[in-house]
């Protein structure tokens, strides 16, 4: 109450003090309740603020402070997506007229519109599967096979692999070498080899994605599992936590949000890569078809995948992040 | 258990710094059955000796021995209540009691782990509270519930660092009362070996309070007898003859502790 009575006067000078728009748009939002003076403030201070504290003094003009400031932080989020949103479309727009721009009078490079055709056209029959040719959806699905084959099998080794690193010290020490020299090698590198020795492209072509996926998951799962506050090891110590206890109160949950990590990061290279492999491997998925497009001098067809590949790329990531929401423990003390 | 601690040393490095001496050359024996509280400025090394007494930190010369034994590590015969409480933060109150029981005491039946889990949790008023995560209680709670969880493995000694200084002045007194209980019963608890920064808790619970000091003198000061017959009862503990004295005398030594750290930053 104090505060939204204080008369402007009162209130004023402080304005006069912070000048910057920055100081006194940041007020209202620290000083909570009290902050409810700062209309006044504003109203005698400089006319530039955000659009968040513009809808705080509309409502606080209500004065009923508590649903308020509720209605006012949904308020002020709703603006702001909506804000972004609109940019989100002017920076679509902007790109898709420099490409038709750029495009021009070519008729061998696609323009917007053509790849907006060709695409709902893959589209349209994603499923056809003929002796010689396959729908783009058959070629997605065994691209996501293969992902999530490797993907799988690199979450079950790194996972288990990295709990052991970061835990125990001398596997630490032994594997960690190895580790960081293999980290950086292309994981197409690898594909000869499997090649050689498998004889069997699908099959390399997964183990290259496993290779990809495993090196983020491991790394970052024995970098969780070796930061174990030492407070919670004193705890497993002094009251002697056998292996599985250990494991499944104190390790697991220390190390679960750089897990979540890791295979985020495995998960987005793994998808980059399949392209890459399939490419060289040739006979199926989404890499293939997009070299088969290049062969065929279909660029509409590349640049429709391309389209397509992103946005599987986003929902495989988001699909991740939300795991990581939602096994993220909240504010945590003591 | 008698523990025995005998010129214990400890000193902490740090890159880029001095060793930092905390304990030097520390004697002191424990009786069995013995209360015994630690009192000292902040940072003079109560929270390391209690660490090396529990097996968590290494002296760097020195031994401590329980009945003879060299201190191996720690264990749940020396159960700890931490100086941050250092409860489990994915675990409810009651999961962090019952798996440090369930943990420490695997040849108790699953009734003697419940009854022992209820009964401590009950105890420090948590019951009600006991599906909460530490997150979402108050700092106190939390402090209760590591106090719950030291008393609920029946360790034979207790070490408490700082376990109520986090309360209001009543929990704080019904839980001290519960503590002098506890050791004193035919439970399995006979040490206890406490640090507080509370002259009066100190003199309330404690057969002997150790001082320890700060540099230069990082170590034990001095031992003072608490020669009050029990139970003791806070009210009437005042008007006892011997009060004043320990108290005057705690005063004292920690206030000539005070002057010379005082001293040593005004020359430095
Ligand atoms: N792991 C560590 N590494 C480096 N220095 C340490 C470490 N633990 C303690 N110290 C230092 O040792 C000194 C004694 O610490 P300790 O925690 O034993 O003090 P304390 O007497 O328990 O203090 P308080 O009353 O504040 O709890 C402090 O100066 C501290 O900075
Ligand atoms: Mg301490």
């Amino acid at each position: 109450m104090t505060a939204r009575d204080a008369t402007p006067s009162a209130v004023a000078p402080a304005a006069d003090h912070s000048s910057g728009p920055t100081l006194t748009s940041a007020a209202p939002a620290d000083g909570a309740g009290g902050g409810i003076g700062a209309p006044t403030t504003s109203a005698a201070g400089s006319g530039s603020r955000s659009a968040a504290s513009t809808a705080d003094i509309e409502v606080a003009g209500h004065r009923s402070p508590a649903t308020s400031s509720r209605l006012t932080a949904l308020g002020s989020r709703l603006a702001s997506f909506v804000v972004a949103a609109l940019w989100a479309v002017v920076g679509l727009a902007v790109f898709v007229a420099l490409w038709q721009f750029a495009t021009r009078g070519s008729t061998a490079v696609p323009g917007p519109l053509d790849s907006a055709r060709t695409l709902g056209d893959l589209l349209s029959r994603p499923f056809f599967n003929t002796t010689n040719d396959k729908g783009i959806g058959l070629h997605l699905y065994i691209s996501l096979r293969r992902v999530f084959l490797g993907f799988g099998l690199a979450a079950l080794v790194g996972i288990t692999l990295g709990l052991i690193m970061g835990a125990v010290r001398p596997v630490w020490s032994a594997l960690n070498p190895l580790v960081q020299v293999l980290r950086p090698v292309s994981p197409l590198a690898w594909f000869p080899i499997w090649l050689y020795i498998i004889e069997e492209p699908a099959q390399s072509a997964v183990i290259v994605i496993f290779i990809t996926a495993l090196w983020p998951t491991l790394i970052n799962t024995a970098a969780g599992a070796g930061a174990i506050p030492r407070d919670q090891r004193n705890v497993a110590l002094v009251f002697k936590f056998r292996p599985l206890a250990y494991l499944w109160h104190v390790l697991i949950p220390n190390a679960l949000p750089s897990i979540i990590t890791g295979l985020r990061l495995s998960m987005g290279i793994g998808w980059m890569v399949i392209v890459a492999v399939e490419m060289l491997q040739g006979n199926s998925g989404i890499g293939y078809f997009v070299w088969n497009s290049y062969n065929a001098l279909e660029l509409d067809k590349v640049v429709a995948v391309i389209v397509l590949i992103g946005v599987v790329g986003l929902v495989l990531d988001a699909i991740l992040l939300m795991l990581s929401r939602w096994v993220t423990p909240e504010e945590v003390h003591g | 258990m008698t523990i025995a601690i005998n010129g214990v040393r400890k000193s902490f490095r740090r890159r880029g710094h001095a060793p930092q001496e905390v304990l030097r050359g520390v004697d002191l024996t424990i009786d069995s059955g013995e209360f015994v509280s630690f009192i000292g400025h902040s940072g003079c090394g109560k929270s390391t000796l209690l660490n090396i007494v529990g097996g968590l930190v290494k002296a760097d010369s020195g031994t401590v021995r329980v009945d003879g034994q060299p201190v191996a590590g720690p264990g749940p015969d020396r159960a700890m209540v931490f100086q941050n409480y250092s409860l489990l933060p994915w675990l409810s109150l009651r999961q962090n009691v019952r798996v440090a029981v369930q943990e420490s005491r695997p040849d108790w039946k699953r009734a003697r782990v419940d009854e022992m889990v209820e009964r401590y949790l009950t105890a420090v008023s948590l019951w009600e509270h006991r599906n909460k995560r530490p997150g979402q209680v108050s700092g106190g709670m939390a402090q209760r519930a590591a106090v719950a969880r030291a008393f609920a493995v029946a360790p034979r000694t207790l070490l408490l660092d700082e376990p109520f200084g986090a309360l209001d002045a009543l929990t704080r007194s019904r839980l001290q009362q519960q503590l002098v209980d506890l050791w004193d019963s035919e439970s399995e608890t006979e040490t206890v070996l406490m640090v507080t920064h509370g002259l009066d808790e100190a003199i309330l619970l404690a057969d002997r309070i150790v001082v320890m000091a700060n540099l230069p003198y990082p170590s034990v000061r001095t031992t003072i007898d608490v020669p009050i017959p029990r139970p003791r009862n806070r009210t009437t503990i005042v008007h006892h003859p011997a009060y004043d004295g320990i108290q005057k005398q705690l005063v004292d030594l920690l206030i000539a502790d005070n002057d010379v750290e005082l001293a040593e930053a005004a020359a430095a």
